[in-house]
């Protein structure tokens, strides 16, 4: 499953990042690299973006980049 | 001995705040990432031979992003003794993947762990000594806002200058191996120390350094590497770099054992909270603006114009130039040309003030980045990005930094299409206009001002949905990934000092630019031909300006203010909005009026319409910027075709604007038809057409960042 498809409050691992280039690096850069946790903060308002914590700092990024995240759940 | 220091860091980690310390100078911070856009070098206070540049913030090393690039050639190209990496150590994690990069370009680092007050605050530790031998750099701690550290740091940045300096190297065995290989096609010319760098790039197939180089991606190296670790290469190096950094992180940072939400998350449960998010955003927006333009600001702004300008500083000139026997024309120019001018300037500043002041503290206390967060669904339905609602708060106060913030946007389109649109929001030197107009036209009712606001965000919206229907702005929407800055108290020295920077630099343009197009203007305007000579004209109507104006007045018949004046007006506001006041304040001889206070705007009203003179107060919100900011956009475009686009679409979507309003408004209100009605409906269905007709679709969408 992909990030887009966690609810808000629940926390995951990255399994895997799909997709290539310059947006791949970006999110790799900022620091979503397998193995990572990351626990889904909340929604926009608007229902997108979302904002996430990972590796102790808020990150928002679209629902877009999110499907490019495989992730699992932390049991 | 002279050291060359660059600071480089992630952005918002505090790099121009300690800059201002080092140096004592006055850059802007702000709490969101990307506040400095260019690099600005310094002198060290306490010694002049110590030269500091301030690079714009970057999280990696990557070819992706303008500033990272820029970053990158600055530390390889130039001549930089001492890299003094400035880390957040509240978000150490994320910002020692970039200390990974900056270890590997075989130039000295000395790593700066800022903000050291906020993380005792949360009571947690980082064993500096560690991590240091373990960087095999010097690694200081500090706080650049409350100045602790700063002398160390800098006694460690003078030992290590000049020494040599170990690269980190934190790879394994299979990626070395890789390395070793690849760094023996590198050209002869690259030193010893900065061989791992460029084997690196030559890994990642950084298409920036092959094409230097002129090579090809090493295949034969790269590929089976690849297969083994089952990803690309530049993934498995920043996994690498991440793997170490965990390793760090969990050997010398330790985290105080609370699980307490802090402050900032409180505050921003409610800020971006799923319903309350847009209505506080909504309150801001109007308490903001409300505050500076319709009720405090105007308040002292009448003052100033009524009292100041009006009954204090004429008639106590006048009597001194009239006693010390100063000839006419002489007064002429002091009084009508440039009290009446620079005055009819000067009298806004309480109300920018104001509007600066709470600039200053939306910047400063980390809700910018939350608005770009809570907006950006909203920006993309009109091909902008949330992040382009910065540079238009930022362009209420001025354009030109408007326009250089819109640099953190990654794509290109979007930059693009922010650069175009982010002037049609009223500027403060705008804000004239609206205050003029609306006092002498509305009787200064309260719904003018708000309503050019709402036109500006309307022109926005509709050209940006215009725009991206077009062929040059097709494609899919480029990412947002953006770090949440943590929300602080604004600091009121930044606050102050950052109101004061701009109102003193709107004085200094008061001072000179529009000084100078006074005197100009008053005397284009004093003097003309009468019978064939050349004299003080008699009629204002034979003045050399009102000849000028005349030849294009027609221009704006269709608008409804085809009348020399208001076209000159229009016109000189292209050297700076401010004049379009400064000039109507001569040509209709405010001073004059002014003496007996609210006879002020009574000769501007006769000239004008309601309707004609909403019509000009649109056209001049919307048209080309000043030329500061034209210059802006073209440095920012960095083409000159793309700077003429701009422009001309500019002047023409206010032209077609004023005019529809112009025309339909009369044939509503007065029952007015002619050809220009006719043209201006076509016209506006023409808008409603290119607002709803399909985009259009590229074949093969590429995706540049
Ligand atoms: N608590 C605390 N805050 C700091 C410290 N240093 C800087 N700040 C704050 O951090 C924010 C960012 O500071 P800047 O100096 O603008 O950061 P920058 O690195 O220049 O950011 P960019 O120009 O965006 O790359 C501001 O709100 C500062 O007031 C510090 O030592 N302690
Ligand atoms: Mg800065």
């Amino acid at each position: 499953m992909t990030l887009k498809e966690i609810n808000v409050k629940e926390r995951v691992i990255v399994k895997k990042l799909n997709g290539q280039g310059a947006v791949k690096r970006r999110i790799m850069d900022m620091g979503i690299t397998r193995g990572v946790e990351i626990y889904v903060r909340k929604l926009a308002p608007l229902g997108d973006p979302i904002e996430v914590t990972v590796r102790g700092y808020e990150l928002s990024i679209r629902k877009e980049e999110a499907t490019m995240i495989e992730v699992e759940k932390v049991a | 001995m002279s050291i060359n220091i660059a600071l480089a860091g992630n952005p918002n980690s505090g790099k121009t705040t300690l800059f201002n310390a080092l140096t004592g100078s006055h850059q802007f911070v702000g709490n969101w990432p990307g506040v400095t856009v260019e690099k600005k070098m310094g002198k060290y206070k306490e010694n002049k031979d110590i030269v500091i540049t301030d690079l714009p913030g970057i999280y990696s090393l990557s070819p992706y992003t303008l500033e990272e690039v820029v970053s990158r050639e600055f530390l390889l190209n130039e001549k930089v003794d001492v890299i003094l990496n400035i880390v957040d150590g509240s978000h150490l994690e994320r910002n020692l993947y970039l200390t990974t990069q900056l270890l590997e370009l075989g130039i000295p680092v000395v790593v700066a762990i800022n903000m050291v007050d906020v993380i005792e605050k949360r009571g947690d530790k980082i064993n500096y000594k560690s991590l240091s031998k373990e960087l095999g750099c010097p690694v200081v701690a500090i706080s650049a806002l409350k100045n602790t550290g700063i002398q160390e740091m800098m006694s460690e940045i003078k030992k290590i200058a000049y020494q040599p300096f170990a690269v980190r190297n934190i790879y394994n065995d299979e990626i070395n191996h890789a390395l070793k290989e690849l760094s023996q096609t590198l050209p002869e010319k690259v030193d010893e120390g900065k061989q791992l760098f460029y084997s690196i790039k030559l890994l990642e197939r950084d298409y920036q350094i092959l094409s230097a180089f002129n090579m090809t991606a090493n295949e034969e190296v790269i590929k089976p590497l690849e297969e083994k670790f089952g990803d690309d290469s530049e993934s498995f190096i920043t996994d690498a770099r991440y793997n170490y950094i965990s390793f760090l992180i969990k050997n010398y940072y330790i985290r105080a054992n609370s699980q307490q939400l802090t402050m900032s998350d409180k505050i921003d449960k409610i800020v971006t909270n799923r319903l309350l998010a847009l209505p506080i955003f909504a309150l801001v927006m109007f308490i903001v603006y409300y505050i500076s333009v319709t009720t405090v600001g105007t308040t002292m702004t009448d003052w100033t114009n009524d009292v100041l300008f009006g009954e204090i500083i004429p008639p106590a000139i006048e009597n001194f130039l009239i006693s010390i026997g100063c000839a006419d024309w002489l007064q002429g120019l002091i009084l009508e040309g440039i009290i009446g001018g620079v005055g009819a300037v000067l009298g806004f500043v309480p109300q920018m003030l104001v509007l600066f002041l709470f600039l200053a503290i939306l910047e400063d206390c980390g809700y910018m980045a939350r608005v770009a967060f809570i907006m950006d669904r909203l920006f993309r339905k009109f091909g902008l990005s949330g992040k382009s609602f910065i540079p238009m708060l930022i362009g209420s106060g001025c354009g030109v930094p408007a326009i250089m913030a819109s640099r953190t946007i990654e794509s290109d389109r979007d930059r693009k299409m922010t650069i175009m649109t982010t002037t049609f929001i009223p500027c403060s030197a705008k804000l004239p206009i609206i205050g003029l107009i609306a006092g002498a036209l509305f009787n200064g009712s309260a719904w003018v001002a708000p309503s050019a606001y709402f036109v500006g965000v309307l022109a926005i919206i509709v050209s940006g949905v215009i725009l991206k229907k077009t062929k040059i702005f097709a494609g899919n929407p480029a990412p947002f990934v953006m770090e949440m800055p943590a929300y602080h108290m604004p600091r009121v020295v930044n606050v102050f000092r950052s109101m004061w920077e701009r109102g003193y630099s709107f004085i200094k343009k008061a001072g000179t630019v529009i000084l100078i197009s006074a005197i100009v203007i008053w005397f284009l305007n004093t003097f003309g031909l009468e019978d064939g000579n050349f004299v003080m004209v008699e009629s204002m109507e034979n003045s050399f300006l009102s000849k000028i104006g005349q030849t294009f007045a027609w221009v704006f018949t269709p608008l409804g203010w085809g009348h020399w004046k208001a076209a000159v007006a229009s016109i000189t506001g292209l050297v700076a909005k401010e004049n379009v006041v400064q000039t109507l304040g001569q040509l209709y001889g405010f001073i004059e009026v002014a003496e007996n206070g609210d006879e002020i705007w009574k000769t501007l009203a006769m000239s004008f319409t309601p309707l004609s003179a909403y019509s000009f107060l649109v056209f001049n919100l919307l048209c080309a910027p000043c030329f500061a900011a034209i210059g802006a956009i073209k440095r920012e475009m960095n083409n000159t075709k793309w700077t003429i686009f701009a422009i001309a679409y500019q002047c023409l979507f206010a032209y077609v604007v004023a005019l529809i309003i112009y025309q339909i408004g009369n044939a509503i209100f007065y029952g007015i038809f002619n050809i220009w009605t006719i043209i201006a409906i076509v016209l506006f269905i023409a808008m409603i057409y290119l607002l709803i007709r399909p985009t259009f679709h590229l074949e093969k969408v590429e995706m540049d960042f």
